[in-house]
């Protein structure tokens, strides 16, 4: 009886240290990602301070959220960040809604791919920000160019990846459902698309970074409102605080976007199992 | 006579730009009804080929099927496919697994439905409608494959070494768990196997196939003396090892 105990004993401590491990171990990696930012924060606005680097260049913590204070009661820059979120959100979900039904399309039809295949290719590896002008004389100067910019730039990447995951299901599978009397539909919609899931969600964070990117250019060249607009005309009028602050809130727009599909990449597996 | 399928001078070739691969020739054979069929050979010798034929999959480039319904009728029969994997797919259940063949003829139909449910709780997966098939053990998933298979209600069942993928002992389990399912559901098979006493402990009739292009080297009747028993039990038969014997020197005599 007591060995056996004590053995049980023993047996918990070291899940428990193991657990205990795993906790500390997470734990120091969250303190360290904060305190390095705190770190940076600091360093920076003491450098800007003692005017080791030029504030009038590099601004500076404080600097930052006093342009954001002035940005937001004067400047209206909710609607700014409002706008560029809705540009960027719009255009991923174009660009996903466009490269689902292409690449359906080109599953569909080996020849139409074998045809397109060059084409989609050179198309991907354009920088897109060079078609940015162009967009601008045919389309004018709105919300529409800078959307048509955002999925340009993802859109053509999305195609491809959709497509090679259609085909890299098990063609066995295609096989069975053959063997059951499906048709191309059935293997369509009973295995290509359901299998291809994974692939989908995580090209799906890739284009979600990419439709922001291309807003972004397209803001540079042919906005009056948005983040990109902001950056452009802070830089004009040699206001690098606006230029800085707008660029910080980027990157925080950046993060959330990006918590956002990992969030729905986490759903859908869990909804699957 | 009451052959349920008869296969005359089939024949098929694979075609690239570097030439042509006579895969099988002049391959004749016919299966009664009820009759279980293995057909054996080396690897690669285009058994996979010739079950894709009779299922239809493939169009024979010479030859012609002719088919003899019990009933008279003039339809291709009913055929189930049972490939080397089960390919039950995680993203469904058991149960929605199992109807994927009747959701595809679009026939959720109450008896079909109620058959489906009869077969689950015959071969005790009731209890995992709803689980997932990583939750089963390869025997499980074996077993729901089958079911897969017969929801269709097939008069004719092909298995293209359909146990190959688990290991040993389970394969063993299995093959022959699977084989009486199929007998006691009263259905023809044709199974391709490279496994000697695979064939001998579940067939009536073994085929040896030559290797490429595939044609039947020998038809080998198999009459064990332990009638009425399980595949397993059949590998004890004394008559085993004669016929061990004879397939391997079929098999091994390339001439």
């Amino acid at each position: 009886m007591k060995p056996k105990n004590v053995q049980n004993n023993q047996l918990l401590t070291v899940q428990e240290q193991y657990l205990r491990k795993h906790k500390n171990h997470h734990r120091q990696v969250a303190f360290l990602r904060i305190f390095l930012l705190g770190v940076f924060l600091l360093l920076w606005e003491v450098s800007a301070d003692y005017r080791w680097i030029d504030s009038f260049f590099f601004s500076s913590p404080h600097r930052v959220v006093l342009c954001l204070i002035q940005l937001w009661t004067e400047r209206s820059l909710p609607m700014h960040i409002g706008i560029t979120l809705l540009e960027t959100i719009l255009s991923f979900l174009l660009v996903f809604v466009i490269s689902l039904l292409f690449a359906t399309l080109l599953w569909f039809s080996d020849k139409l791919s074998e045809i397109l295949e060059p084409y989609l290719v050179l198309l991907n590896s354009l920088p897109k920000s060079a078609l940015a002008p162009l967009f601008i004389v045919w389309l004018g100067t709105g919300i529409n160019t800078i959307i048509i910019a955002g999925i340009s730039v993802a859109v053509f990447g999305s195609i491809i990846s959709f497509y090679t995951a259609f085909h890299q299901v098990d063609p066995e599978k295609e096989i069975l459902i053959r063997t059951l009397g499906g048709d191309r539909r059935d293997i369509f919609f009973k295995v290509v698309l359901p299998g291809s899931v994974p692939t989908l969600l995580c090209t799906t964070k890739v284009n979600i970074g990419l439709s922001l990117v291309g807003v972004i250019i397209g803001e540079f060249l042919a906005a009056k409102r948005g983040l990109g607009y902001l950056i452009i005309y802070g830089s004009q009028v040699f206001q690098l605080d606006m230029v800085i602050s707008s660029i910080l809130l980027l990157c925080v727009i950046a993060m959330l976007l990006y918590l956002l599909t990992q969030s729905l990449e986490h759903y859908s597996k869990k909804h699957r199992n | 006579m009451g052959a349920l399928i008869e296969l005359k001078n089939i024949g098929y070739s694979y075609h690239s730009l570097s030439g042509e691969t006579g895969a099988i020739k002049d391959i004749s054979f016919s299966v009664e009804e009820g009759e279980f069929v293995a057909l054996v050979g080396p690897s690669g010798c285009g058994k996979s080929t010739l079950l894709s034929i009779i299922a239809g999959l493939l169009a024979p480039e010479a030859g012609t099927i002719v088919v003899n319904n019990p009933d008279g009728s003039l339809h291709y029969p009913r055929i189930g496919y049972m490939l080397q994997h089960d390919h039950l797919f995680e993203w469904r259940t058991i149960y929605q697994n199992v109807t994927l063949g009747l959701e595809i003829h679009h026939a959720l139909t109450p008896e079909r439905i109620a058959h489906v449910e009869q077969l689950l709780s015959d071969y005790g997966l009731e209890k995992f409608k709803s689980k997932r098939p990583s939750e089963l053990s390869g025997g499980m998933k074996q077993r729901a494959a089958l079911i897969r298979t017969l929801a269709l209600d097939p008069q004719l069942l092909l298995l293209d070494e359909p146990f190959s993928a688990l290991d040993y002992q389970t394969r063993l389990m299995v093959s022959s768990d699977i084989c009486q399912l199929i007998r006691k559901a009263g259905k023809t098979m044709i199974i391709v196997t490279h496994d000697l006493s695979e064939a001998i402990s579940l067939a009536d009739k073994v085929y040896v196939l030559s290797a490429r292009p595939a044609t039947i080297k020998a038809a080998l009747p198999i009459q064990l003396t332990l009638q009425d028993s399980s595949p397993l039990a059949a590998r004890n038969a004394p008559e085993f090892p004669y016929y061990f014997k004879q397939l391997w020197e079929e098999l091994t005599d390339e001439t």
